[in-house]
């Protein structure tokens, strides 16, 4: 070692969690943000520097009490409160079921969305039909709300003679071009600069159509997430750019994404209007899109969300989160949990009780039970039938050529 | 038919698609209305608009990455990346992307990408404007890869490149936009006068997949590609022995029938590129040669072609495949 000339600094920063297996975790209590707090500005004049408010703040809806009130409300009946209640539900008890499939070796792999379930569902409910949805492995969601039957995305699961990406991806890789949901890849961050161009073509063709992607807070650091701001800065197609902060990657902790502490606010530096949004407020979740989706009618162009929420459960089946996070963070959450925030909303506000919930609950389980037993008597893990072995070698191109033809001759399939 | 240069064969190419197909757009770092650092984009967003050629921020992974996303919602875009030694930013959304996304989507989803890219030496470009990266797109299955050579075969194959439902990687031999090359820096001739600069007004295409036989001959196959044909035309020349050569235009799918003919016919075979040998796509072909053709084979396959170095600058000419290694693989192949 050479002298120390730098007076005995630190090399460098070396960020870690807050807190690690062992600790207390502490996230200071009820939030100091309060529903009312932010005003709503008109979306179609909004321009970025009028959001450094909301990209600071936190946007919400439902208050520490279930009541929803500010100029953010989206003010929705009961009967969309309760579909969304109904959605939500219905994907959490999916993911419980599909990872104990995933335990008991049905499935070879899985990922949950619990805990952060308002999201997706949320966010697609706010949007048309026809939009693009570019999602990452967390927001399978989007495809309950666009209608796509349970027994389809299990035979996917499975990978079975069903399952429509015929065996060629992981679980919930999910393909599904009827509700505009985009094949899933593995490689983080990828669909968010891609949206952009989608979003472009859509614009180029004069669709009313708009463009939704999400990736993580630890992806933020990719380059594809810079990109799709920088072109959607430059040339304001009808995107809707959301970081989804749940404050783990894996076992990386946020503070190594950012050496600050905020998401949104990076979106105002490409002089693109940024919220950052309670992640587990269903209506401040359907509020803040519904506003990103007026911006991109009126040609407008994009919109960067911060969606401020924590991963309540491990990253997928292959992650243990006790060795690297204290058990009890997510109790310990400001945000609470999504569901049961809008359950106790419902109550609140007299459309909804336990007694319905509990039917709901069974209801859901049986449904859920009865399409993974269909979805398994068209193959299941361990014995199959799997796609045919020649499906290696088609749709590698439009048609096959002679050279992977003549692979397939040699495999004899 | 018209005379034309290179350059203005891949503008014809791209001026003719964009009056053709609404759905063709165009974009890259300078292309729009500087016309790109070459000019192969000149004039067209005047002509077309600004909406259909355009320039792009400086930052290929999002190039690669709007081209996906165009191509996937129903446009045929057609990417310049200016230099294809600045692709890599862009290889994980051409090689985990735009190559993998029919496949893995079950063939719900495709994007036919056009990805335009000048590309190998004799520039005096150093290691970053002179490398002929070709081998790493030819081993990612889902991709089709195009290497043209002269103004008449740069224009059919865009053609064909950008109508393809596939995505394909088009190679430009950028010493030969302006003329073809003959391995000699002090002999720049233009393309007035040779027999590829008559090029078709209007639209036409050459298929992909098809090689074609510059030359016949019975002694020696020479197979070469991108500006290396016409350095392997003069090797030939100067080696006086009588081959038959052959500008291999697509390298995948490669059109393997006319090359294991001519070299069943000849016995011997010489394989030129300028990019490194090892793993070089003469490789794959040297393996597939004997595959087929070896009890026709009377001598070795050889394989002229850049040095396992980086691109050097003011040496490009020791590291260029030349005509005089060329002519004495020829001749070597003759040795029984």
């Amino acid at each position: 070692m050479t002298e120390d000339s730098r007076g005995g600094l630190e090399p460098y920063s070396v960020p870690t969690a807050p807190f690690r297996p062992g600790d207390e975790a502490d996230f200071g209590g009820a939030w100091k943000e309060k529903p009312g707090d932010l005003s709503r500005p008109d979306p179609v004049t909004c321009e970025a520097q009028e959001t450094h408010k909301h990209a600071h703040g936190l946007i919400r809806v439902l208050d520490d009490d279930h009541s929803a009130s500010g100029e953010w409300n989206p003010q929705l009946n009961a009967e969309t409160l309760i579909e969304g209640l109904e959605m939500m539900m219905r994907l959490r008890i999916f993911d419980d079921r599909m990872m104990k499939m995933q335990r008991t070796g049905k499935l070879s792999f899985y990922m949950r969305s619990f805990g952060e379930e308002a999201i997706a569902i949320a966010q697609t409910m706010a949007l048309e039909k026809t939009d693009w949805i570019f999602p990452s492995y967390r927001q399978p969601g989007a495809q309950f709300v666009r209608g796509r039957d349970m027994v389809s995305m299990i035979c996917h699961c499975i990978g079975n003679t069903e399952d429509n990406v015929r065996g060629r991806q992981m679980p919930v890789h999910y393909t599904w071009k009827e509700g505009y949901f985009i094949s899933i890849s593995s490689p983080v961050g990828t669909q968010f600069s891609q949206a952009v161009g989608v979003a472009m073509a859509s614009a180029y063709k004069g669709d009313d159509q708009a463009t939704i992607t999400w990736l993580g807070d630890g992806t933020s650091a990719q380059g594809d997430y810079h990109y799709g701001l920088n072109f959607a800065s430059v040339f304001k197609p009808p995107v809707i750019l959301n970081v989804v902060n749940n404050q783990w990657a894996i076992s990386t902790h946020r503070n190594v994404a950012t050496g600050g502490d905020n998401f949104a606010a990076r979106g105002l530096a490409y002089d693109i209007p940024s919220l950052r949004v309670d992640g587990n407020d269903f209506l401040a979740l359907y509020s803040v899109t519904k506003w990103a989706r007026e911006r991109a009618s009126a040609g407008k162009g994009a919109t960067h969300i911060e969606v401020y929420t924590y991963r309540a459960g491990a990253h997928s089946s292959s992650d243990d989160p006790s060795r690297y996070r204290p058990g009890d963070e997510f109790n310990c959450w400001p945000g609470g949990d999504p569901v049961d925030r809008l359950k106790q909303h419902l109550i609140k506000i007299g459309a909804w009780s336990e007694e319905k919930d509990a039917e709901l609950v069974e209801k859901i389980d049986s449904e859920v039970m009865a399409a993974y037993k269909e979805a398994c008597t068209y193959g299941d893990l361990a014995s199959g039938p799997y796609p045919p072995s020649s499906t290696i070698f088609t749709e590698v191109y439009e048609n096959v050529p002679w050279h992977v033809q003549e692979q397939r001759e040699e495999l004899g399939v | 038919m018209a005379e034309m240069n290179m350059i203005q064969s891949l503008n014809s190419a791209l001026d003719t698609l964009l009056e053709k197909d609404d759905n063709v757009v165009i974009f890259g770092e300078d292309v729009g209305y500087f016309g790109g650092v070459f000019r192969v984009t000149d004039g067209l967003q005047e002509k077309h608009g600004d909406h259909r050629v355009f320039d792009a921020p400086l930052a290929e992974g999002g190039i690669a990455a709007i081209a996906f996303g165009m191509g996937l919602n129903g446009l045929r875009p057609v990417a310049e990346i200016q230099f294809a030694d600045y692709i890599f930013p862009a290889y994980d959304q051409i090689v985990n992307e735009i190559a993998k996304l029919r496949h893995r989507s079950g063939g719900e989803f495709s994007t036919p990408v056009t990805i335009r890219t000048p590309a190998g030496g004799g520039i005096k470009g150093g290691h970053h404007h002179s490398q002929s990266p070709e081998a790493q797109f030819t081993h990612t299955p889902g991709l089709k890869v195009v290497y043209c050579s002269n103004p008449r075969n740069a224009k059919g194959l865009l053609t064909s490149a950008i109508e393809c439902n596939d995505p394909v990687i088009f190679f430009e031999p950028k010493r030969c936009y302006r003329g073809p090359f003959y391995g000699d820096p002090h002999n720049v001739p233009t393309w007035k006068g040779h027999r590829d600069c008559e090029v078709e007004e209007g639209y036409y295409s050459i298929p992909l997949e098809e090689a074609e036989i510059v030359q016949e001959g019975d002694s020696c196959t020479v197979i070469a590609w991108g500006a290396m044909v016409h350095v392997a035309e003069q090797g030939i020349k100067d080696s006086g022995i009588d081959c038959e050569l052959i500008d291999l235009q697509t390298l995948v799918p490669w059109d393997r029938d006319t090359v294991v003919k001519s070299v069943n016919k000849t016995g011997r075979c010489v394989i030129v590129h300028e990019a490194p040998k090892t793993s070089g796509f003469g490789a794959e072909m040297c393996a597939s040669i004997q595959e087929r053709c070896f009890w026709h084979l009377e001598t070795p396959i050889e394989r002229v072609t850049g040095w396992d170095t980086p691109f050097p600058h003011t040496t490009e000419w020791d590291y260029l495949p030349s005509p005089e290694r060329i002519s004495a693989a020829i001749k070597k192949t003759q040795e029984a």
